[in-house]
């Protein structure tokens, strides 16, 4: 299986700190792949560069092409898309303009739209509920289910989603990521960064642990997830 | 003794040039001269309080304005003594200035320069429609200064008046920015919340600098009105406060010297062209103001930091160091530590919502006198919005917080840090233009005096040799004793959170709150961070430290505070913490 | 003041809303997509102005000059960076937009300044204003797209002196007051009637207002703007490209103010400086709309009309005092309203 995202030796300097050193890393068609580590180690960062929203050194291949001169846009054309730790909804749009935006950059004839939206309501009934209402009202678990459903109005081929377990009870964390897994069997590839290391290597087949912007571990998941270092990178100590 | 023979020199030299000037230069000259140090007391008040205040103001010229037309009513209808008229301009303008920033200066954004725009518009205007100020034809006859025998009646000798008292501003104003006012205004481009945290009232700093930039303009004002004997209402227009603005961008935003580098190019160029373009073409005089505007948008984009900073590196930095106290014990005033193990901060019950969510959920813990606490949780924990309801960022929904035994929640900012809790930010807020030693200095800023007069007026070497002492105290402290005249911005991540915790502890705090210390540092960088907070803590200090590098805190900490989901879920010392089931869940994730 | 003084002042007072709200639309639209404070707005509706009197005079408008210097100018640093970026299939819509657009334009002005009734030249100096917007935005501020606040309106005010003084020298000192496109007036009673051209423009705002409720709750472009104003970084991960909705917010805002231009011209005097009082009395009207919602900014059009009618009644030379004046509270009680959180302010321009 080749694989969709190809990352070789990248650098990313966030603010005066170089958040991101030297860190490479790939994702197979078809897989779900997780980049997991404490907080701070620049899994954040990493994911900006990579959609182009900051700027970044070292190879960056998307389905053999290589992206340096690709602006964010023109990165979602090609199919790679991010779901940001902030969400970055349109609070004062409604759900259904939030995902037709979604849509934005495919041109969508008014029928393939139509289809879209079902899709979307028929994965997260709670937004067709919805669909007339400020995304600023949404709770916490339903802007994440809305920003995920607008990304995927423009069927990516690589989804990138930054923490979205964050600041989510439990049950809604197990809806959403089981969601992310399914996705697997609609041809789509993802990249989760998550802090929630059991949650989401459970979903993921491969992973990789970031620390201090390097990649410390890395693995299919089964071993990650037996591994003791995990535990001792998050917890500390010796 | 160097630099006092190099200032004295310069000094001498400043006032022969002065004296000399008139005699020698031609009439056209001398007249340009004026206007062009008219225009650079208007600009040294425009750049102290929008280039180092940072509040925008397009309004200065109506200052000018007040200043002129209120000594001219009062020299020609009350016939009295221009020097009558200086108090009275100065009177005047100052009020009004205090009366527009009162209700102007907590504007924030876009909303302060254009309120500058509204006034700087309207005042020139109301000049222009009032009788008793000669409406749109203005007020002649004023009559010309009196020094003694002396009548400034010529533009000769107004020159050496005019430029005595731009070289006095020029002076107050150097002084001021180095004295504690000035260090604290200097600080205002941090923040609100820098300010608070150091124990100072942002909005009062920012008025204080309105008014002052005002008493600049009213004195220039006032030497126009007897330089020329004649006011009108158009050299007060919008348009020439937009032309004061333009000469400080040119000189260079925050440069002092600025104001006179952006005020002769300006005017020597204005000059020139309107000198030259006529003779060139017909229509000369519509296109030198095209010209102008050409010009200016081209140095916008080619020199937008102004022209004054590549001077400045070409005639070298100078370096004026302020003497150290010789003996140790004059000091600035200290508080007394409670005794150790004492109870110092007690949350109780502490609750924030934010509408439908819950940030922090029923959180109670205390912290003793001389430990050190660590508050830990996975991210979206809440440890930050309870970082903010302890410092007083935020407001408490519910709960009580006990200083020192007394209540402290619902208490702005300021004050918290005044009863002695001082704070790090997450994301460093030094100010790099400042020295190591002077960013140090705003930490003690709360314990000094000395107010803008003072400190304008040099009389304030007596407490700066205290603080100076107390900076470097902490600075020898941290091991940066010997770079204490560099700049704050050449230092790297590392250090640069050393350093604020020695402006925290300059300060003189009963406790420390630190937040997130340790992210982004090397390993070297954070083994310093740790000796320190040892260090600290052995000297009887407090300190509270908000934290998600668990190998860092694991090492350093007395006790820990987990929280999760807004909730504390765990409380105790780190090797108890690390082993809990609970914790563990919630930084590697639920099974469930 | 009597009813009829009253009533004449009033209608008086919403032509002068009217204007103002149609000009509050194009700086609320510009400002909620760029963040840019856009001062140049009256001078551009000046330019209209000045172009349809100098076409009714058979003279060809100067403003054909700018809009070729900028377009020449535009159209250079468009093709530079299209061959940084090696982006030639971008070529046809870059020379569609930023060449052959600008030029109908001028064509459209240069044909109807010799030939046309009345009805085409208006409609002419409507078009020529159209292109000044985008193009004044492409050669002045998207390279200095990421400065800070305060170099921005500097530069916006540098560019209000720079087209002022342009129409200094090609329009001349003297003011022009154009033909009314309507004549007569519409007798209510007896000593109030109101001009037709009074109607005309109360009309025309309330038909743009309507166009732009429309086009911003139904169109696909709507909802773009919308996105952009609502959610930069949000909008970017969905393929808005900012420079497009700057380009969109600039066309609309400049066809605006060309329309604002022609309705002004016939009744009051415009000098070639008029455009930064016009532009900093519908600033007031926007900042009562708090910069971003259009209804609240039509409603402060009506309050600083009516305002600034009654009070030239009241005393001519300080009418301008009192509008401005009553900024300062209008911008406290704004500002009182939204919390602003405390903004890590810049470092040392």
């Amino acid at each position: 299986m080749s694989a969709l995202l190809q990352v070789r030796d990248l650098h990313v300097a966030y603010g005066q700190v170089e958040a991101v050193r030297g860190v490479s890393l790939s994702v197979p068609e078809g897989h779900i792949s997780s980049v997991i580590g404490p907080n701070g180690a620049g899994k954040t960062t990493l994911l900006c560069a990579l959609m182009g929203l900051l700027p970044a050194r070292g190879d960056v291949y998307f389905d053999g092409i290589d992206l340096r001169r690709f602006d964010v846009e023109a990165r979602l054309e090609l199919g790679l898309c991010l779901v940001p730790e902030q969400r970055e909804l349109f609070g004062d749009m409604t759900v259904l303009d939030n995902l037709i935006l979604g849509a934005h950059a495919r041109k969508l004839s008014r029928s393939v739209l139509r289809m879209r939206l079902e899709d979307a309501y028929a994965r997260f009934p709670r937004l067709a509920e919805r669909r007339r209402q400020r995304a600023d009202t949404l709770s916490g678990g339903e802007r994440q289910m809305l920003a995920l459903s607008r990304a995927l109005m423009s069927r990516p081929r690589l989804l990138m989603l930054d923490e979205p377990s964050l600041g989510l009870a439990p049950l809604i964390v197990r809806e959403i990521l089981a969601e992310i897994g399914r996705l697997r069997g609609d041809g789509l590839s993802v990249l989760l960064v998550e802090q929630n290391a059991r949650a989401a290597l459970r979903v993921s087949s491969d992973g990789y642990v970031l620390e201090n912007g390097c990649v410390v571990l890395s693995g299919s998941a089964d071993q990650l997830s037996s591994d003791a270092r995990v535990q001792r990178i998050y917890l500390g100590g010796s | 003794m160097n630099s006092r023979v190099r200032t004295a020199g310069g000094l001498l030299l400043a006032l022969a040039i002065i004296a000399a000037a008139p005699q020698l230069l031609g009439k056209f000259a001398v007249v340009l001269l004026n206007d062009i140090g008219l225009a650079t007391l208007v600009v040294l008040g425009l750049v102290l309080v929008s280039g180092v205040g940072g509040a925008i103001s397009f309004g200065q010229a109506a200052f000018v304005g007040i200043a002129a037309y209120a000594t001219a009513w009062l020299t020609t209808t009350q016939a009295v003594s221009p020097w009558l008229g200086l108090a009275f301009a100065l009177l005047l303008t100052c009020s009004c200035a205090w009366l527009i920033g009162a209700m102007t200066m907590r504007l924030g954004g876009h909303y302060l320069p254009l309120s500058t725009i509204a006034w700087g518009l309207a005042l020139p205007l109301l000049f222009g429609n009032i009788d008793a100020l000669g409406s749109h034809s203005g007020l002649g006859n004023i009559p010309p200064i009196h020094l003694g025998a002396w009548s400034l009646d010529q533009d000769r000798s107004m020159f050496p008046l005019i430029w005595l008292l731009v070289l006095g501003g020029g002076w107050f104003a150097v002084n001021l920015l180095r004295s504690r006012s000035g260090r604290m205004m200097r600080a205002l481009r941090g923040g609100e919340v820098l300010l608070a945290s150091l124990g100072a009232d942002a909005y009062r700093v920012r008025l204080t600098l309105f008014v002052l930039a005002a008493a600049y303009a009213a004195v220039a004002g006032w030497l126009y009105a007897h330089a020329y004997r004649f006011v009108s209402p158009t050299p007060f227009s919008l348009h020439a406060s937009i032309e004061y603005m333009f000469m400080m961008v040119v000189g260079g935003t925050s440069q002092l010297a600025g104001a006179f580098l952006g005020s002769a190019v300006f005017m020597g160029l204005d000059d020139l062209l309107k000198d030259v373009m006529p003779r060139i073409s017909g229509r000369g005089s519509e296109i030198s103001s095209l010209i102008f505007a050409l010009i200016f948008l081209l140095i916008l984009q080619r020199v937008p930091r102004g022209l004054g900073r590549p001077l400045k590196r070409l005639l070298g930095q100078v370096r004026t160091q302020r003497p150290m106290p010789a003996a140790a014990e004059l000091a600035l005033p200290r508080r007394e530590l409670p005794a150790r193990g004492s109870l110092l901060l007690s949350i109780d019950g502490v609750v924030r919502r934010f509408g439908g969510l819950t940030a922090v959920d029923r959180v109670s813990f205390d912290v003793r006198a001389g430990e050190i606490v660590g508050l830990i949780g996975p991210n979206g924990a809440g440890k930050s919005t309870l970082f903010n309801l302890i410092t007083g960022a935020l407001p408490l929904t519910d709960g009580k917080v006990r200083f020192l035994d007394a209540p402290i929640a619902g208490l702005p900012q300021r004050e918290i840090a005044l009863r002695g809790i001082a704070r790090t930010f997450q994301h460093v807020k030094l100010r790099s233009n400042m020295t190591l030693l002077e960013n140090v200095a705003l930490g003690a800023h709360a314990r000094s005096q000395c107010g803008l007069a003072r400190g304008g007026l040099r009389l304030d070497r007596d407490e700066e040799a205290r603080i100076a002492g107390e900076a470097m105290r902490q600075l020898e402290r941290i091991g940066l004793a010997d770079r204490a005249h560099d700049l704050a911005g050449s230092l790297p991540l590392g250090t640069q959170r050393l350093l604020e915790i020695a402006r925290a502890l300059a300060a003189d705090p009963v406790l420390i709150v630190l937040d997130e210390p340790a992210a982004g540092l090397r390993l070297v960088e954070k083994e310093g961070l740790i000796s320190l907070l040892d260090t600290l803590r052995a000297e009887g200090m407090t300190v509270l430290i908000v934290e998600h590098d668990m190998e860092f805190v694991m090492n350093l900490v007395d006790r820990l505070v987990v929280l999760n989901f807004g909730s504390k879920i765990c409380e105790g010392r780190p090797d108890e913490v690390r082993a809990d089931p609970q914790v563990q869940a919630a930084y590697l994730g639920s099974d469930a | 003041m009597n009813a009829d003084i009253a009533l004449i002042l009033g209608a008086d007072g919403l032509a002068g809303s009217a204007v103002y709200l149609i000009a509050g639309l194009g700086l609320v639209l510009i400002f909620s997509v760029t963040r840019v404070i856009f001062v140049p707005f009256g001078d551009i509706a000046v330019f209209a102005a000045l172009s349809l009197g100098a076409m009714e005079m058979g003279r060809l408008p100067a403003a054909i000059m700018l809009i070729g210097l900028f377009a020449v100018i535009a159209l250079i640093m468009e093709l530079v960076e299209l061959r940084r970026d090696r982006a030639w299939r971008r070529l046809p819509a870059t020379l569609l937009i930023w060449g052959l657009a600008p030029l109908l334009a001028c064509a459209l002005a240069g044909w109807a300044t010799s030939h046309g009734p009345e009805g085409l030249r208006v409609i002419a100096a409507v078009l020529l204003a159209v292109p000044l917007g985008p193009l004044i935005n492409r050669v002045a501020l998207q390279p200095i797209a990421h400065a800070s606040v305060l170099t921005l309106l500097i530069a916006a005010l540098v560019l209000h002196f720079l087209l002022s003084g342009l129409g200094l020298l090609w329009f001349g000192p003297e003011g022009i007051r154009t033909k009314a496109s309507l004549d007569g007036a519409w007798v209510l009673s007896e000593g109030f009637s109101i001009n037709h051209q009074v109607l005309l423009t109360i009309a025309a705002a309330f038909l743009l207002a309507a166009a732009f409720y429309v086009g911003f709750e139904r169109t696909r472009l709507g909802k773009v703007l919308r996105a952009t104003a609502s959610n930069r970084t949000g909008a970017r991960l969905v393929g808005i490209r900012p420079r497009h909705t700057a380009l969109v917010a600039h066309t609309v805002a400049a066809l605006l103010a060309g329309i604002v231009g022609v309705l002004i011209s016939p009744v009051t005097t415009i000098y070639y400086d008029s455009g930064l009082m016009l532009g900093l009395k519908a600033f007031v009207a926007a900042i009562i709309g708090g910069l971003i919602s259009y209804p609240l900014t039509a409603l402060g059009a009506v309050a600083v009309g009516l305002v600034e009618s009654f009070a030239s009644f009241w005393s001519g030379g300080l009418k301008e005092v009192i509008v401005f004046g009553l900024l300062i509270p209008v911008l406290i009680l704004r500002s009182g309203l939204t919390t602003h959180a405390d903004e890590a302010e810049e470092d040392e321009v």
